[in-house]
């Protein structure tokens, strides 16, 4: 764990050398990039990180070692080409941050995978902490834990164009009418008999490509999911899919945020609730997201 | 000579009442054991909150009962067709006159393939292929799919069963049937079938367990039947106690089912030795 604060010392050192050999003027940027250099190694040893690594010390699955865990196969843009280690897709990157926030180094990062029903079963788990889109729940907090929320999802509704040909529109009068489908995993379930309270029951399935599958097959109008999901689903999966509507984020009522999963008790809470907290506030978390999830203002508000 | 055989009816006797007594406190003792031994695990805390939690059960047993419903109609819906196309494709298979000979390969293909699919398979690609085609509701139900992909796969392995009673049924029936001036559709229709269909009962009650069971999987593709509402319970509650309530209901309709395919079973034995 001591590692990356050792890199960054070495790298000061090699800043210095060059000093000797360059120009005034050279010589006073290099000294600028050197202080600041050294400034920010001297934050990143004595300040947070330092104080991260302590606080994860010894808490971990494997001494030096976060594992971590997500789906398999992982979705965009959560986790791009099924492929968390390489940083890239929002929950990816929102990991490695978290990781090295808490003083671990990229090379000291584990993948692992575990489905929604591992993830909460009884008993030791395989990963330290897991994050796919796990909506916090009050229910769900009773049997394991979760970190405070790194992301707060608006729920949309996804229908295919024949559905909006058909004078479905973005209000819930008319959502009502729809036929729905949901995958039975998430929270989109109660989020639907809360706010919209269709007509006829919905049908539900084991995941987005099930949901897709249906509507495709037409038995289904309408499902909704996350906006980013259901941004990606509407423009890549189906070939006419629309997303009709969304409920902003920060509704009081049933608000989805996504938490990371820990075996419930776990130590390590208080040192990820830490590094979330400080990623958020020097907007690294904020960074992340206007990288990978696309803009969402574009999709009108459900009235 | 009395005298001796009523001492061996008292030994035996003894020997019986000694055999139930050693089963009962070995019984007993297993029982104890497992009530002891098993609580005491260190992870067996947890294990009950989330496997056993009474106020969970409590909480989502008359949803349960409820979706069962589903099961048992889409299970009653689907028996006459699969007892009627598992018949037929048996008859296909039957078929010995040249001219039939397609129809006998069109029945083994068809038992291959659908024995040979895991059901699960079939119910997907039934479940959405034949829906994706453009089917207008509510022809693309997928209640009406999903059953369509059960009857296929239990009507190949029903028409196995039956085509197994028909060849039990000896042939010098027929040969019989012939004497008495019967036409081959005749001496199968009175004389084969019914000894053939009331050997293979027994048998045919194992599937009838056996569908019971894989109903539930056509919640995969839609419909929210019993497993899939206990599986919306452990996902908002995160605790898998609904499964366990949805296991008890199966029980509760597969344990007598089963005893009763077994007292058949038992019978018709007894019947033939």
């Amino acid at each position: 764990m001591t590692l990356q604060p050792n890199n960054r010392k070495n790298g000061l050192s090699n800043q210095n050398f060059p000093y000797t050999h360059t120009t005034a003027k050279t010589a006073v940027s290099t000294l600028k990039r050197t202080v600041k250099i050294a400034l920010t190694g001297i934050a990143l040893i004595f300040g947070a990180n330092a104080y991260a690594a302590e606080c994860a010390a010894g808490k971990t699955l494997k001494e030096g070692i976060l594992t971590i865990a997500t789906g398999n196969p992982a979705y965009f843009p959560w986790v791009m080409d099924n492929d968390p280690a390489s940083g890239n897709g929002f929950e990816a990157a929102v990991a490695y941050a978290v990781a090295e926030q808490m003083g671990f180094a990229k090379e000291n990062v584990e993948w692992t995978s575990a489905s929604f029903d591992e993830s909460i079963q009884p008993g030791a788990k395989n990963f330290d902490f897991n994050l796919q889109q796990f909506s916090i729940t009050e229910e769900r907090e009773k049997v394991v834990d979760f970190s405070k929320p790194y992301y707060s999802a608006a729920m949309a509704v996804l229908v295919r164009k024949s559905a909006v040909d058909n004078g479905a529109e973005a209000t819930v009068t008319s959502l009502k009418e729809l036929k729905w489908g949901i995958d039975a995993n998430t929270t989109a379930l109660k989020m639907l008999q809360d706010n919209i309270q269709p007509n006829s029951d919905p049908l539900l399935y084991d995941d987005n490509v099930n949901v897709t599958e249906a509507m495709k097959a037409n038995q289904i109008d309408a499902a909704l999911f996350d906006l980013p999901t259901a941004l990606y689903l509407g423009a890549v999966v189906l070939d006419d899919g629309v997303v009709l509507g969304q409920f902003p984020a920060d509704r009081s009522e049933t608000p989805d945020q996504f938490g990371l999963l820990m075996e419930e008790g776990n130590e390590l809470k208080a040192c990820v609730d830490e590094a979330i907290d400080a990623i958020t506030a020097n907007g690294t978390l904020a960074g992340i997201e206007s990288e990978w999830l696309q803009q969402t203002t574009g999709v009108p508000l459900i009235k | 000579m009395e005298k001796r055989s009523t001492a061996r009816i008292a030994f035996e006797k003894k020997q019986k009442r000694k055999g139930v007594a050693i089963a009962t406190l070995s019984s007993a003792l297993l029982i104890l054991a497992l009530i002891i031994l098993i609580p005491r695990t260190p992870g067996w805390e947890k294990v009950q909150s989330s496997f056993f939690n009474s106020d969970i059960l409590i909480k989502t047993f008359p949803s349960l009962l409820k979706a069962f419903l589903v099961d048992i109609a889409i299970f009653l819906w689907s028996l006459p067709a699969i007892a009627i196309l598992g018949l037929l494709i048996a008859l296909a298979r039957d078929q010995k006159a040249p001219a039939m000979f397609p129809l006998r390969i069109l029945g083994i293909v068809y038992t291959d393939i659908f024995r040979g699919v895991p059901v699960i398979l079939t119910i997907f690609l039934i479940g959405f292929g034949i829906p994706g085609l453009g089917l207008p509701r509510p022809w693309n139900s997928p209640y009406l799919w999903g059953t369509v992909a059960l009857v296929l796969t239990y009507s190949a392995y029903v028409a196995e069963i039956i085509r197994s009673g028909i060849e039990s049924v000896h042939e010098s029936q027929r040969g019989a049937g012939k004497s008495l001036g019967l036409s081959e559709a005749d001496t199968m229709r009175f004389i084969v079938l019914p000894q053939a269909l009331r050997r293979v009962v027994p048998a045919n009650m194992n599937m009838l367990v056996a569908l019971q069971k894989d109903v539930a999987l056509l919640s995969f593709i839609g419909p929210v039947e019993i497993l899939r509402q206990a599986g919306v319970h452990k996902s908002l509650m995160a605790n898998f106690t609904p499964y366990v309530g949805a296991a008890l209901i199966f029980l509760a309709v597969t344990v007598p089912a089963t005893r009763y395919a077994d007292y058949l079973l038992a019978k018709q034995h007894r019947e033939r030795s």
